[in-house]
């Protein structure tokens, strides 16, 4: 079998336990499957960050500014090889790649949710859509058995004639398209939280809205 | 960007590109199989995957082979230029005063003769032999008749060393290197060098294509290679091949005639190629699962740092270099270890270079390229299959390369001798036979 990273053949062993569980094979080789550092330990518990706080100076922060995102879970440390699969399957848009988080995705994902949640990716402007093709936090989201609703959209950069003027002033990402949200327990989706300023700014939008109680799930937190 | 040249994909394009000189072709075609990629031939279903596209609103497929040069998918055809191409001619433009050695001058003759002709020639040197002269003579004709020039390199490292020392002896000439990341993407010049990769952009652009150290090219861009090549260079233009170590079917094809080569069976110091001694170690994988290594082993390792004479130490897997070197580093704080991923690969070679490191435990990584004046080289475990014929023969070719040092050890530690290192050890011997025939090596 071809490893789905480094595309090097290598053998997947078969054990009884799979063959029982009938768990499928990795896609990827023992040797890049090791790169991937998933988030364990001491960590932030509002964040995922790693941390020796129960809750990390920067959400301290966000609790100031009374943000009314709840929690963000994230599978994946961010290194250099991070960076590089994220480099190939974002901006290369090698979409395959999505496979290899499948197992991490939904184990995390499971250990932190119920399944009556509903799933709010983060969406990419239009161009920005038209030129890679997908959207990374679409196809993240598609890896889990949960509703999608569709309930952003982003304000796009190049026509900013099309903002209203306090949009242009705080620089506001993303309007509602209007699909009910209300009462719904949302996790929102992206591929990395970095700042949280995305997602915390989409949580305040899906709860003025009506959302009941938000969280997000993002691949990686760096 | 201009066209001239090229194919490149629709999504790389403005909307504003020359449409009169163009042809517009599916990236993507179904095939008996499956699907083959058109811009780099794969064909192995396995490096394809579909997914819904949000530019054509279906179940896009798309090739995952050759993705770093931007997605070939069934909704992003090529742009191929089929027009004229612009060519600039110089006169002599080389600025050389160096001297060829009798058999690199035979070489040198062949080279033009088969630029002027547009005919394919492989150019057979040894490790030493100083190719790169080979060809300058050939460039500097071509160039003065207005010929497009290209080198495909196998690695982004020897592409940026040959292309300063092309432009120091090509002063004049307009040039560009591309790799991964290079500030010279797009362009179309008269001197090309470039890796595998990047030929993929380019489209019956070349009047004179050169193979640089054909065999050194990852077996899995092997075919690519040759389509690329074939897509990159004009039909009627010559092919050159350079290499120390041709595959076994060359080097039929070479014995019976069917390939026309040259070759350089000397080094440029006129002295013999170090032979390598075969040394059995007996069951080393198993020994090492008891943290212990083969007795000639470990007794050749300290004789080095004894006697303080630099070695290589080659090993066949990473996961073992990753092991072993701790081992080793008990008997000399020094000693290092290098592979193919290692972030501190540059300043390890570069320590070794200035003496700080007595031994170097390497992967196959630096078989070939580096060079180093006085040192001795080791393969442990050259029974596995990772050390090809080829493989070997680099790895000898990194002893005794200054006229200073012209000899040194080329030991191969064994579980079992194979096909290949008998070929390599042949190989090494023949080419001194022949240099003897041909009076090249003095005695």
């Amino acid at each position: 079998m071809k490893c789905l990273i480094c595309h090097d053949e290598w053998l997947p062993p078969v054990s009884l336990a799979m063959l029982l569980t009938l768990r499928q094979a990795d896609v990827c080789c023992p040797r890049c499957r090791a790169r991937f550092i998933r988030l364990e330990g001491n960590r932030c518990e509002r964040c995922s960050r790693l941390s020796d706080q129960a809750i990390c100076e920067d959400c301290i922060g966000w609790e100031r500014r009374k943000t009314v995102l709840k929690q963000n879970v994230s599978v994946y440390m961010y290194n250099d090889w991070m960076k590089e699969v994220m480099n190939r399957f974002k901006f290369r848009g090698d979409y395959a790649l999505v496979e290899a988080f499948r197992f991490d995705v939904r184990r995390v994902f499971d250990e932190h949710f119920s399944s009556d949640v509903c799933l709010v990716p983060i969406p990419l402007s239009s161009s920005r859509l038209a030129e890679r093709g997908f959207n990374q936090a679409e196809a993240i989201a598609s890896l889990l058995s949960v509703p999608m609703i569709f309930a952003l959209q982003r304000i796009d950069d190049e026509k900013q004639s099309k903002k209203t003027r306090r949009e242009r002033f705080v620089g506001r990402k993303f309007c509602l398209t209007g699909e009910d949200v209300a009462e719904k327990r949302i996790v929102i989706v992206d591929d990395i939280y970095t700042t949280g300023a995305t997602v915390h700014e989409a949580a305040k939008l899906l709860y003025d809205a009506g959302a009941r109680e938000i969280c997000s799930f993002t691949l990686v937190r760096s | 960007m201009h066209l001239a040249g090229k194919q490149l994909l629709k999504s790389e394009l403005s909307s504003s590109y020359d449409k009169q000189h163009v042809q517009i072709v599916e990236s993507i075609v179904k095939t008996k199989q499956g699907y083959r990629c058109v811009r780099c031939n794969n064909d192995d279903q396995q490096l394809f995957a579909s997914f819904p596209c949000a530019r054509c609103g279906r179940i896009c497929t798309y090739c995952r082979k050759c993705i770093t040069m931007g997605r070939c998918s069934e909704c992003n055809p090529l742009v191929i230029w089929i027009g004229p191409t612009p060519s600039t001619s110089f006169s002599s433009p080389l600025q050389w005063n160096g001297q060829l050695s009798p058999a690199q001058q035979l070489a040198s003759d062949e080279v033009c003769q088969a630029i002027d002709r547009n005919d394919s020639l492989l150019v057979w040197a040894v490790c030493g032999a100083g190719k790169t002269e080979v060809l300058f003579a050939g460039i500097n004709m071509a160039l003065s008749h207005g010929k497009r020039v290209c080198i495909a390199a196998p690695r982004t490292d020897v592409v940026l060393e040959l292309a300063p020392r092309l432009a120091s002896v090509f002063p004049s000439v307009d040039m560009a290197a591309l790799y991964g990341g290079s500030q010279d993407r797009g362009k179309l010049a008269s001197l090309t060098v470039t890796t595998t990769h990047q030929l993929l952009r380019y489209y019956h652009a070349f009047d004179v294509m050169i193979v640089d150290e054909v065999d050194a090219f990852p077996y899995s861009v092997d075919a690519m290679l040759s389509y690329a090549v074939e897509r990159a260079r004009k039909p009627n233009s010559s092919l050159i091949y350079l290499t120390a170590t041709p595959n076994e079917q060359w080097q039929r094809e070479v014995k019976s005639g069917q390939r026309k080569a040259v070759t350089i069976p000397a080094r440029y110091h006129r002295h013999p190629l170090p032979v390598p001694t075969f040394e059995w170690c007996g069951n080393w994988q198993k020994k090492w699962r008891n943290q212990r290594l083969p007795s000639c082993v470990v007794r050749w390792v300290n004789e080095h740092l004894e006697r303080n004479k630099q070695a290589f130490l080659f090993v066949p897997h990473i996961d073992f270099l990753q092991q072993v070197v701790p081992y080793f580093q008990q008997f000399h704080p020094h000693i290092e270890g290098v592979h193919a991923e290692d972030p501190k690969r540059k300043e390890k070679v570069l320590a070794f270079r200035r003496g700080q490191i007595p031994l170097l435990v390497t992967t196959t990584i630096l078989e070939r390229g580096v060079t180093i004046p006085n040192i001795d080289v080791a393969v442990l475990g050259a029974e596995q299959p990772i050390f090809t014929e080829s493989a070997l023969v680099q790895i000898a070719g990194r002893v005794g390369r200054s006229a200073q040092y012209p000899t040194g050890d080329v030991r191969f530690f064994h579980f079992g001798k194979t096909k290949a290192m008998i070929a390599a050890k042949r190989h090494i011997v023949r080419m001194n036979d022949e240099a003897r025939k041909r009076g090249l090596i003095d005695e």
